[in-house]
């Protein structure tokens, strides 16, 4: 049985009104138990009103969305889904709410009624895994972005979360903070099998990840591993997308009749193929 | 003629426990007429750099000229050289605040003294600019638009300012792909049809690497370079020290080169990259 499972899911923003807006239409997806899945398409193409029915945040219109067994929209489930769902968002300043970082990520484990001593269990075990330990008693407001992000996952890990949702967690960090955050997602998922959804607009970002969901004006167009999305750069392009770096230049040296065979998706690859 | 900083420090919330020395003694020049990249990371100092290009912080040594005026004096020629820089800030869309699109746009202009005409010529150019239709979007509520419109809006509404200096901090953050080329490529057009100068303060290197004529990197409220990108792409080690990567395009040519291919490896865009690797692989007679 997959973890996340999202059948005919159609989701209209202010249904029957005059200003409805149909932002997701029919979209149906699988997510297995600790997989890492990015998801791709452009502003207003209905990554993130999709990445918010994963914990109910947004129920659908019409179709199901069903987490562990559980549909989203039987509110006798509501909070054992958004137990098991963490989301972390684009503006690491909107999601913290407390003076030291310690307290921010006592949150959410304190408001589900876990005792004190395992509050401190899980506030320790998520500040190791982020490793922001020694941040502990800080203040978040002096945090750089990167480590406010990784704040939010351990917020996220202390309530035993089973799966991040994280919908551009990057885009406003600087390189430094990117990686910290990436690396951090990439060992959480490996070393804890952490199931992971991720939404953003770095195609290098998403190279690493064990599938992609391309997502076109309110639809699901493409699911695959990273090759074999990247392999098709001229839909990635007319959908408003990019490949990395290192498939766009195959493909021009291709296009210049350098011959070029293998599937190229990072640096490595190019290696490979160009000094052999 | 150029904004000019001389010895500019910047000290945050001075004689109290949180002072903090956010400028360090900044000298530099943004010269007229090309586009300069000022990168940086997070807490290195650009947003306070920016802000002291049109008097909206004032330093705490040394002074800042705008062709030539010294902006923190208080007369009509500092107002008018404080006026000439237009500071597009990130996420500019959460400034969008008037009850329609032309009259956000219209406030800057109204503001500034314009005529009703000539803000209502301002307005129009500037959305023709941005790609947003007059008639079409002019009386729509901004809140009603799409992230990457209402973007375009709150851009439109400093280009009816009609700045001689447009300083550009992170205009393309959380922009798709299509919407980040687009975007730069107006600020191109619009580079190269009024001559505007253009600051690009941006983490992204590549953007930098293919717009950018000067680089400017600063670190812990210092400059640490200044210099043309080929210059400056060639210096691994303080671009590593100011917490930032080479562009993607040279450090794949530098994994290339690392591994035998014999390019000359001065390229840092795209087009001349495959150019160079081009070239090597026939030499080579590979291709």
């Amino acid at each position: 049985m997959s973890f996340i499972e999202c059948i005919d899911l159609t989701h209209i923003y202010n249904a029957g009104m005059e200003n409805e807006y149909l932002a997701v239409e029919n979209v149906n997806i699988k997510i297995n138990e600790g997989e890492f899945v990015a998801i791709l398409g452009t502003n207003g193409s209905g990554k993130s009103t999709l990445a918010k029915h994963f914990n109910g945040l947004l129920l659908p219109t019409s179709g199901k969305c069903i987490v562990d067994g559980m549909d989203t929209t039987d509110e006798s489930h509501t909070y054992d889904i958004r137990k098991q769902i963490g989301m972390v968002f684009q503006n690491p300043d909107n999601q913290i709410i407390a003076a030291i970082v310690e307290d921010d990520i006592g949150f959410g484990p304190e408001n589900i009624g876990l005792d004190p001593h395992e509050i401190r269990r899980n506030v320790t075990a998520a500040l190791r895994a982020v490793d922001m330990e020694e941040f502990r008693s800080f203040s978040p407001h002096h945090l750089s972005g990167g480590q406010k992000q990784r704040v939010a996952i351990a917020g996220a890990l202390a309530m035993n979360t089973r799966c991040l949702v994280l919908d551009e967690p990057t885009a406003m960090l600087d390189p430094r903070g990117r990686h910290e955050v990436m690396d951090t997602v990439s060992r959480l998922n490996k070393e804890r099998g952490i199931t992971t959804i991720y939404i953003t607009h770095f195609m290098e970002e998403a190279a690493l990840a064990d599938r992609i969901f391309v997502m076109d004006q309110k639809h699901l167009v493409a699911d695959g591993t990273p090759r074999e999305i990247f392999k098709d750069i001229g839909s990635m392009k007319k959908r408003g997308l990019a490949v990395p770096m290192a498939a766009e230049m195959a493909y021009r040296l291709q296009q210049k009749g350098v011959k070029i065979t293998e599937s190229i998706i990072n640096t490595e690859d190019l290696v490979k193929a160009l000094c052999q | 003629m150029s904004i000019e900083l001389k010895n500019v420090s910047h000290v945050y919330m001075p004689k109290t426990p949180f002072e903090r020395l956010a400028l360090d003694d900044i000298t530099l020049t943004i010269p007229e007429g090309v586009i300069t990249a000022i990168a940086g990371h997070t807490g290195s100092g650009k947003s306070t750099l920016i802000q002291h290009f049109n008097g909206l912080l004032k330093p705490a040594a040394g002074s800042v000229l705008v062709d030539g005026v010294d902006i923190s004096r208080k007369s009509n020629e500092a107002k008018t050289a404080r006026r000439k820089v237009g500071i597009v800030f990130q996420y500019p869309e959460y400034q969008l605040f008037e009850e329609t699109v032309a009259k956000d746009i219209a406030f800057g202009p109204t503001n500034m003294g314009c005529s009703e005409e000539e803000t209502l010529e301002r307005v129009k150019k500037a959305m023709e600019f941005v790609d947003l239709d007059y008639d079409k979007y002019g009386k729509r509520s901004p809140f009603q638009l799409s992230g990457g419109q209402k973007r375009r809006a709150a851009i439109a509404g400093i280009l009816a300012l009609k700045p001689k200096y447009l300083v550009l901090d992170e205009p393309t953050a959380g922009l798709d792909p299509k919407g980040r080329e687009s975007l730069m490529d107006k600020f191109r057009k619009l580079h190269k049809a009024q001559g505007t100068t253009i600051v690009l303060i941006s983490h992204n290197m590549d953007n930098i690497a293919s717009y950018a004529d000067n680089v400017i990197i600063l670190n812990r409220g210092k400059v640490t370079l200044e210099a043309p990108p080929a210059e400056a792409f060639s210096k691994t080690e303080v671009i590593r020290q100011a917490g930032l990567e080479l562009p993607e395009v040279k450090s794949i040519m530098n994994e290339l080169a690392a591994n035998g291919l014999a390019i000359e490896n001065d390229a840092f865009t795209m087009d001349k990259a495959v150019q160079e690797i081009t070239e090597a692989l026939r030499r080579a007679g590979k291709c």
